[in-house]
């Protein structure tokens, strides 16, 4: 970042070479991991730590890796339904592999109205307001001008459902338990939502804001909220494909050619276009 | 809450075979019947059309996107994305393995589809119009001019390259040959005006700068231009993971490893 050579210069630098500030590996030696040897100095980390530390550079205490834990357990669903999961799914109905299967589920898993596309904005937003509160703004403002320049408010309401989020009271119950329910982003989160539903908008909090105002409390910018998402569904995506393998190739959501409503032009001939 | 079983499409009809309604008897693409009808006398290009523009192309259009395809489809083993498809051919993984790591690396916004996106966005914005074009990359370039989201802020102008010192020739050639198409283009615009739209983004016309272009003469909107970049490399993201794995990894560079000062966390 801080090279000031331009142009082929600076392509020209890193031929042959990988310059690396979070590792590599010795081959027959040692692993770095970050500035650690992965094999002696984070022997005793376990993966979602050593995920967590790869991404913040940053280790975290027992209490606050359970509730990382949590929440990645909790929004894990083997549901075939879901748009994900059912990736995995039909990858395995189509006797696909298994790589390929969780591959695309979790490519897909960054989509605009769920997954890691609201996280991103969530987490950015919970932060900004929270700091904007902070600093004397009122909150009822604040929400508005999001919802008038993102047409949406990330966190907020459900694409499938307009019931109460499930994933929400399991989540705060350990998140108490930990003494970790009472940050300011998290408050700031059910402010939002009393303010939304007293305002008759009739979007409810859902698990992307509360996943968001978790983390910011723990301290995780937006990107790092967002690279740590990356395994929420993904519990649930292998018992899809297995269960989908399982069973008889192709009979997952089948269509008969009538089920398919066709809303085109009508029939026409292409030698006369 | 009805139960959806059914889905939309407004591209694809499909007539059943009498025994069986789950196989096709007949499949028209935007009414055209593909198997009976279009087959021998449409080309793959005019296929690719009509699925994203539901119209069959014309003789200009079905030419330039041709010579776009051919431009397009083999980046070469220096581009990320085929050096990415490369690995994966080189450790034997399969071959959507090979494409997938295509696409995702060649999606970003140096050198991606994410680029040819927002190089069409400027195209909607700017049209013809070298001032508008410099005042578009100023806003862009101020802190915040871009929303959050999960793509990172782009770092230069869309559609030219931040790297290079002049515009490459074979950027040229297909500029010319699609300029030649139609006077009137975006593309005979851009030819005319390179030295201008250079000087005002600061950087050499990429070949990415191109493409937006005439897809947006094609009349692609940007997230169609985005859809067909990643479509039409993908022939040599192929090839090139296919010769990687017939000629193994001791044929393939493993690189050098300089250790630098550890980095901090993730931040935005």
């Amino acid at each position: 970042m801080s090279d000031e050579r331009k142009g082929p210069e600076l392509l020209r630098r890193n031929v042959g070479r990988l310059r690396s500030r979070v590792g590599g590996c010795v081959v027959g030696s040692h692993a770095i991991f970050r500035d650690k040897d992965l094999h002696a100095e984070l022997a005793d980390a376990s993966w979602l730590e050593l995920y967590l530390f790869g991404i913040t550079g940053r280790r975290f205490s027992k209490p606050e890796l359970q509730l990382l834990d949590t929440m990645w357990a909790y929004t894990s669903y083997p549901d075939a339904r879901i748009w994900n999961n059912r990736i995995a799914a039909l990858a395995g109905s189509a006797r696909s592999t298994g790589n390929l299967a969780i591959s695309a589920a979790l490519a897909v898993s960054e989509g605009a109205i769920f997954g890691r596309g609201i996280d991103m904005r969530a987490s950015e937003f919970l932060i900004r307001t929270c700091a904007e509160v902070e600093a004397g703004a009122e909150l009822g403002p604040l929400v508005r001008r999001e919802l008038s320049e993102r047409r949406s408010l990330a966190g907020y309401g459900r694409p499938i459902s307009n019931r109460r989020d499930e994933r929400l009271d399991p989540t705060l119950k350990v998140a108490r338990s930990l003494g970790l329910a009472d940050g300011p982003h998290v408050r700031l989160a059910h402010d939002i939502e009393r303010f939304l539903l007293d305002s008759r908008l009739r979007m409810a909090m859902n698990y992307g804001a509360l996943g968001a105002a978790l983390t910011a409390d723990l301290g995780l910018s937006p990107r790092e909220h967002y690279m740590y998402g990356f395994g929420a569904f993904l519990a649930g995506m292998p018992p899809c494909y297995l269960d989908a393998s399982d069973r008889p190739a192709g009979t997952l959501f089948p269509l008969p050619c009538d089920a398919v409503a066709y809303e085109g032009p009508p029939k026409r001939s292409w030698h006369k276009s | 809450m009805e139960e959806t079983t059914y889905m939309q499409s407004r591209i694809w009809l499909e007539e059943p075979e009498p025994n069986n309604p789950f196989a096709a008897r007949a499949a028209f693409c935007h009414g055209y019947e593909v198997y009976g009808e279009m087959l021998g006398s449409a080309g793959w290009v005019d296929m690719v059309y009509l699925l994203f523009k539901g119209e069959a192309p014309s003789r200009a259009q079905a030419a330039a996107l041709e010579v776009l395809a051919v431009a397009l489809a083999n980046p070469g083993p220096r581009d990320a994305s085929i050096h990415a498809a490369m690995c994966a051919g080189v450790g034997g993984s399969p071959a959507a393995a090979a494409l997938t790591a295509a696409l995702a690396v060649g999606a970003g916004g140096a050198g991606g589809a994410r680029e040819v996106l927002l190089a069409m966005q400027a195209w909607d914005a700017c049209g013809r119009a070298v001032e508008a074009w410099s005042d578009h990359w100023r806003e862009r370039a101020r802190d915040g001019g871009e929303p959050l989201g999960i793509w990172p802020a782009a770092e230069h102008p869309a559609g030219f390259e931040p790297l290079g010192v002049s515009t490459p020739t074979p950027v040229k050639q297909v500029l010319a040959r699609l300029a030649r198409l139609d006077a009137d283009s975006r593309c005979a615009w851009l030819q005319t005006n390179l030295a201008s739209m250079e000087q005002a983004s600061g950087h050499p016309l990429s070949l990415v700068g191109v493409a937006a272009a005439a897809f947006t003469d094609l009349g692609m909107c940007p997230e169609e231009g985005e859809m067909l970049f990643l479509l039409l490399r993908l022939p040599g993201a192929a090839a090139h993971a296919l010769e990687q794995r017939e000629s193994g990894h001791k044929r393939f560079p493993f690189y050098a490893l300089e250790l630098e000062a550890p980095a901090g966390g993730a931040t935005t």
